[in-house]
Parts: C-alpha cells; sequence; structure tokens
C-alpha cells in the first residue's frame, strides 16, 4: 500500500506492521534490515516512512497507569491524544502540551517534542515527560530519564524516532477546571504589531497568531493575535452554571476525496485571507476547549485540499534577536512569489528548558508555519526560504520537513552529540527513514 | 460481560466498546499475564471492574467449570474465539485442521451451549457468537475454517429457535474481513473490510436492537445473498 505522512507527499510502496507487544516489536527488529516507528501519520513530510519496514504503533495503546491525585500518567507509545483528551478532560486532566490536531500517538509527540500555543510558559512536551522506555536497534529496553541514560533520554525527545522505538511514557498531565477556553482576539495591521503584541502578553498561557502571508507593503505580515486561557470553574458562563465539563466535541466532517489542484491557488487564498482578517473582531469569548486547540480536526482529511500531488509544510524558528529582520525577509520573499499558504501561523517560543532534546526544534524566538502545495515552484521558493533562515542562523521542523537538504541541519547545536550517539549505538543505522537518510542523521 | 476470546483485537473492541458504556467485564485467556495489561488499560480508561479470568476454551472438561467458578452468571456472554488456521497445511494436515474445527466450532458452540442452558434456567441472557461469513458456503481456499463456522453459525441458529419463547437472545455475528492480528498480511479489499472497533460497535448495537444476525458491514449482505444463491455448478468453478 501506499504511505505518506500527512503532506501526502512523498509516498512508499510498504505495508506497515502493526506490534501488539514488546516481543513483537523485538521480533521486528531482529529481521528487519531496517525499520522506522509511525504514530498516526500526522508527521508532514517523510519522518515516519522506510520502504523496507514501517512500524504502526497504534496497536500498542494501553494505558499503563494513572494517578487521579497527581495527573501522573503512563501509556503506551501509540495512544492517542484524541482518546486522552475524550477520557480525561471530562474528568478534569490535559496534557500540558499538546499540537495542534489530537490525531497523534504520545509516541509521536516525544519523538517530535511537539509544542503548543502554551510554549513560553510550558515549553515543550519533552519537558513535561518523567521517563520513557525506549527499544534500542539491539531489541534491549532501557529506561531514559533526567536521571538515568541522560544522553539517550535527550536524544529521543525530538529525536524522529531514531533512538530507539518508543515503547512507554510517563508524563505529567495537567488539572483543568472546565472544559472551556477563554479566548482573546487582537488585530495587528502590521508584523511589527503583532511581534509587539506577543512579547507584552507573554502572561497569557497560550497565544498563537495567524497571519495574512499574501499581504505586502504597508500591510505585511498583518495577522490576528489569539490568547487563550483555561476557563476557571468560578467564570462558567450562566448556561453551564454547575457543568463544568459538558462539552460533547461535534461529528467530524470528512473530506472524502481530494480537491483539484486549483483550488487552491493566488486568488482563492488572497480571498479567503483578506475575508478572515476583515471577520476577525477583536474581544472576548468563551469557547469549547477542543475547538480552541483542534479547529483544523473538525474537518476530518483537510491534507486533501491541496490536491493529488499534496503538500508541504514549512515551519522554521529564528533567534529571537534576529526575528523582526528575518521574518520580514521571508515574508516579503513569500508575498513576492505570490505563493498563497492557507494556513500561516505565528508564535513566540520563551527560552529552552535545560531538558530540551539534542534534535528539538523549539528555541527562543519566533516560528512561522506556512503550507504550499508540492510544485517545481514551491521547491524553488522554499530553497530561497532556507537561505533566508540560514542566513539568520534559524532552523527547520523535522516533524515537518519534507525536502530540505543536510545543510539545514547546521542550526541544531546539539547536532554533532546527536550523531555520535547514533553511531555509538546504530552504526549500521537500523533505524532509519527516509527523513533520516536524506539528511544523513 | 464475559468475553471470551479478549486477547484478540476484536474481543479488545467489544470489551472496550462495553466498557466505554459503563458496563463491568470478565475477560477470558489462556495465559493471564498476557491478557492483564489490556485489562489495566481498560480499567484506567473506563474506570470500570475488569476480571481476569484463566481458561484454555480447548479444555472442554472446563468449560461448566468457569460458567459455575463465577461470581455472577454475567447478563452477556461473547465468544470471539478463532482460528484462521493456514489452509494449505489444514487441508493436509488432519490435526491441524482438527485444531481449527474444534477452535471455530467445536469448542465455542459447547460453551455457549452450557451457557444457554443456565440463562433459560434464569430467564434471561443474551449470547453473542462471533461467526463469519466464511460459514456460508465452502470456498476452495478454505473450507476447514468456513465449514467449522458453517458449523457454529447453524449452532446459533438452533439456539436461538430454541429460546425464541424466552427472554434468551443469541446473535451471529458476521464480520467480514476484519484488520486483525488473525488477518495480517492478507490482502483485503478495504471497502469490504471493517476495522475491529466497528465489530465492537456491532455488537453492541446488535445487543441494544435485539438483532439475530448482523453483517458488520452492510455491503456484505448483498454479496452473500447472491453467493448464498449461485447455483453449485457455477460456485464450484469461480476463484474467490
Amino acid at each position: 500500500m501506499k504511505l505518506s505522512g500527512w503532506g501526502r507527499y512523498p509516498c512508499v510502496e510498504v505495508v506497515p506492521e502493526q506490534p501488539r507487544t514488546d516481543t513483537e516489536i523485538c521480533a521486528h527488529l531482529a529481521c528487519a534490515t531496517s525499520l522506522i516507528a509511525r504514530g498516526n501519520g500526522r508527521s508532514y513530510g517523510d519522518a515516519a516512512l522506510n520502504e523496507t519496514c514501517v512500524l504502526d504503533m497504534r496497536r500498542m495503546s494501553r494505558l499503563v497507569a494513572f494517578d487521579e491525585g497527581s495527573g501522573f500518567m503512563v501509556c503506551e507509545a501509540g495512544v492517542l491524544l484524541s482518546d486522552l483528551v475524550a477520557l480525561f478532560v471530562p474528568r478534569g486532566w490535559f496534557v500540558p502540551v499538546t499540537p495542534g490536531t489530537r490525531f497523534v500517538t504520545i509516541g509521536g509527540m516525544v519523538a517530535a517534542d511537539v509544542h503548543g500555543k502554551n510554549h513560553h510558559v510550558a515549553g515543550s512536551f519533552g519537558d513535561h515527560v518523567y521517563w520513557l522506555d525506549l527499544m534500542l536497534a539491539d531489541g534491549g529496553v532501557m529506561r531514559c530519564s533526567s536521571e538515568e541514560n541522560v544522553g539517550l533520554f535527550n536524544a529521543t525527545l525530538g529525536g524522529m524516532g531514531l533512538t530507539g522505538v518508543i515503547l512507554r511514557v510517563a508524563f505529567a498531565m495537567q488539572r483543568i477546571e472546565t472544559d472551556l477556553m477563554a479566548q482573546r482576539l487582537l488585530k495587528a495591521a502590521t508584523l511589527d504589531e503583532a511581534m509587539d503584541l506577543f512579547e507584552s502578553n507573554d502572561a497569557s498561557t497560550y497565544s498563537v497568531a495567524w497571519i495574512d502571508c499574501l499581504a505586502s507593503g504597508g500591510r505585511l505580515g498583518r495577522s490576528l493575535v489569539t490568547l487563550g486561557e483555561h476557563l476557571p470553574r468560578s467564570a462558567l458562563p450562566p448556561t453551564r452554571e454547575g457543568r463544568p465539563f459538558a462539552d460533547v466535541p461535534r461529528q467530524r466532517l470528512a473530506l472524502p476525496v481530494s480537491s483539484p489542484a486549483w483550488v487552491m491557488n493566488q486568488r482563492s487564498v488572497a480571498a479567503f485571507n483578506a475575508l478572515y482578517y476583515a471577520r476577525g473582531r477583536p474581544g472576548e469569548r468563551i469557547v469549547s476547549l477542543v475547538s480552541y486547540f483542534y479547529p483544523l480536526d473538525a474537518i476530518g482529511g483537510w491534507n486533501r485540499l491541496y490536491g493529488r500531488n499534496g503538500f508541504v509544510q514549512y515551519q522554521f524558528v529564528l533567534p529571537k534577536s534576529a526575528s523582526r529582520e528575518g521574518l520580514r525577509a521571508i515574508l516579503d520573499r513569500v508575498a513576492a512569489a505570490g505563493a498563497g499558504s492557507f494556513l500561516a501561523v505565528l508564535k513566540l517560543f520563551g527560552t529552552v528548558r535545560s531538558r530540551a532534546g539534542s534534535l528539538s526544534f523549539p528555541r527562543e524566538g519566533y516560528t512561522l508555519a506556512l503550507d504550499f502545495p508540492v510544485s517545481a515552484g514551491t521547491f524553488k521558493l522554499l530553497e530561497q526560504l532556507d537561505a533566508i533562515v540560514a542566513a539568520f542562523g534559524g532552523r527547520l521542523y523535522l516533524a515537518k520537513d519534507a525536502r530540505s537538504g543536510a545543510a539545514m541541519l547546521a542550526g541544531y547545536d546539539q547536532l554533532d552529540a546527536f550523531r555520535a550517539l547514533r553511531e555509538r549505538l546504530d552504526p549500521v543505522r537500523h533505524l532509519s527513514s527516509l527523513l533520516s537518510r536524506r539528511l544523513g542523521l | 460481560m464475559l468475553v471470551v476470546g479478549g486477547t484478540s483485537d476484536m474481543g479488545r473492541a467489544i470489551a472496550h466498546r462495553h466498557a466505554a458504556a459503563g458496563g463491568a467485564l470478565i475477560l477470558t485467556a489462556r495465559d493471564t499475564a498476557r491478557m492483564e495489561p489490556d485489562a489495566q488499560d481498560i480499567r484506567l480508561r473506563y474506570r470500570t471492574e475488569v476480571t481476569v479470568v484463566g481458561f484454555d476454551l480447548l479444555a472442554l472438561e472446563t468449560h461448566a467449570g468457569l460458567l459455575d467458578g463465577l461470581p455472577a452468571l454475567p447478563d452477556i456472554v461473547v465468544c470471539v474465539a478463532g482460528l484462521l488456521g493456514d489452509h494449505t497445511v489444514s487441508r493436509g494436515d488432519p490435526i491441524a485442521a482438527k485444531l481449527v474445527m474444534e477452535t471455530n466450532y467445536v469448542a465455542p458452540a459447547l460453551l455457549l451451549g452450557l451457557v444457554a442452558n443456565r440463562f433459560e434456567a434464569r430467564g434471561r441472557g443474551v449470547i453473542v457468537g462471533i461467526s463469519s461469513v466464511a460459514g456460508e458456503r465452502g470456498r476452495a481456499s478454505n473450507y476447514v475454517y468456513g465449514s467449522a463456522k458453517a458449523g457454529f453459525t447453524a449452532f446459533l441458529s438452533g439456539l436461538r429457535a430454541r429460546l425464541s419463547r424466552t427472554s434468551v437472545r443469541v446473535v451471529t455475528i458476521k464480520p467480514g474481513f476484519v484488520a486483525t492480528r488473525m488477518t495480517a498480511g492478507l490482502k483485503l479489499p478495504p471497502v469490504l473490510t471493517a476495522q475491529p472497533e466497528e465489530v465492537g460497535a456491532a455488537v453492541a448495537a446488535a445487543i441494544r436492537r435485539h438483532k439475530d444476525v448482523v453483517y458488520v458491514r452492510s455491503i456484505w449482505q448483498p454479496i452473500m445473498t447472491i453467493i448464498r444463491h449461485m447455483p453449485e455448478t457455477m460456485f464450484k468453478r469461480i476463484k474467490y
């Protein structure tokens, strides 16, 4: 069968294995010459692809332990975040860090060391992991934490599954008082305004901006900045009096077939962006947790919007000091190319904690995520963007990447340590993906 | 609900569905240590009571003991046990074929027969047997398995008829193709292939709606109607 990441580019022909137990994973490691573990296939590019053997971890989906008092959770790597949201939000528990979709596995969240809209206060998911069990290339299982096998632990957070197969993860859930969010929308007419809003609102728990990347000139970088807080029980609206957990997530709509590639063109995206920006009304409102964190999950298969050829997502982070100049250069380039990105998301990361993984993406500074349909023009544009990102000392998010070259890894300052660990533990690169081969990891 | 064969993907899905609705579970397994992580998963997810009981379905002499040893006779008993086997082996090796026949027919039927008697004495209960579309007609490529499922389907049908005037109900589930460990590696057409979770939902719906015989994906209904009505002279020539 054809297998790809969420961007539907690239594809490989492989039938994934579905292990149920550690023993079965060990057997696959023993007989496949090369393999990579895969979660729910939400990384965009080639991180979870290997034409020899792919371990679909979604049957490794058992909860192992949960402490109702402290929120201490242990679960297998294939547990879906959507399951945890459905089961634990009504009990007053939420994950400490969530990506923009709940259809990811916990193992995938560790492997990509995902971040959320609260990075500036909570760090990335890895910052909340107590320990993890990892099966190395030789089949041995290692418990890794910030106290034991520390090097391996750090390399595994954000290590894209290349240090071993993540079996189980222990992490901290956070208490919530309701399943609602207090959301505040702010409008920024320019990039500078948007960045000022991030910096003056750094006390907000959640913050993110949607940016109109087709606006140019005086409107370059115009954005809608969204701030959010978990709604305290004392602030429940009258309609929800006494029912802090009553949200029933809506039925998902699914996009059954690929829309023709021409649907997403410069004009349609520009029109959408102008309308979206104009309709954004500054102010506060109360929204459900699910619709706040996972707006796109409401449309199943939205990755088909970009047509059959698929799309690539481009997410980079620039050091904070270089962000204003660098973002302007990149947005200028994108607007000049007239390449419409439907989703363009800006976020200010906070200072990286000591625990950050060797290949973890987040670092202090601004991150921007853009997506483009796969085409020759897109790849040319992205090479130009690569040059700008590299010149400003930035780095690309490997979980989104499908096409960059090894030179772009220069933005990762612990790259050598990661490669040395790989060389020591897995010299034949038993664990490998299209991504690891493309980037020489 | 008592689930026999709870370690299978379908058994797990049926158990999850029942537990999600708040029901308590008894899961049997030959190897209770292997079952325990699944049981713990269900307890943590749904905060319901899950008991694991060691049981070998093929040990017929232990069937009555299993039922009498439970703290109470369950409201629902589901038998998910099954073994596809390798047909090329089953064809030539009577011991292998016997194992397929016993696992799919002899043992499940005899156990559910005992359950039926106890339900009848109590006056109520639901029996769910996971049979197969393979039991509707013997195919060249898997008639050992198919004939065993045919026997099981007929047994369930007879039980249902016998108990039709009581409050005991008998449900036959025919899943069609299901993406499970049993079918891993087989090339299955996606439209005809259900996920284990669909079987879980189908079992729950069949119990709720008082169904007798259920195809998990409704597309199997017309397909099997055609296959059942095909003249033998034609059927024996087609390859499927």
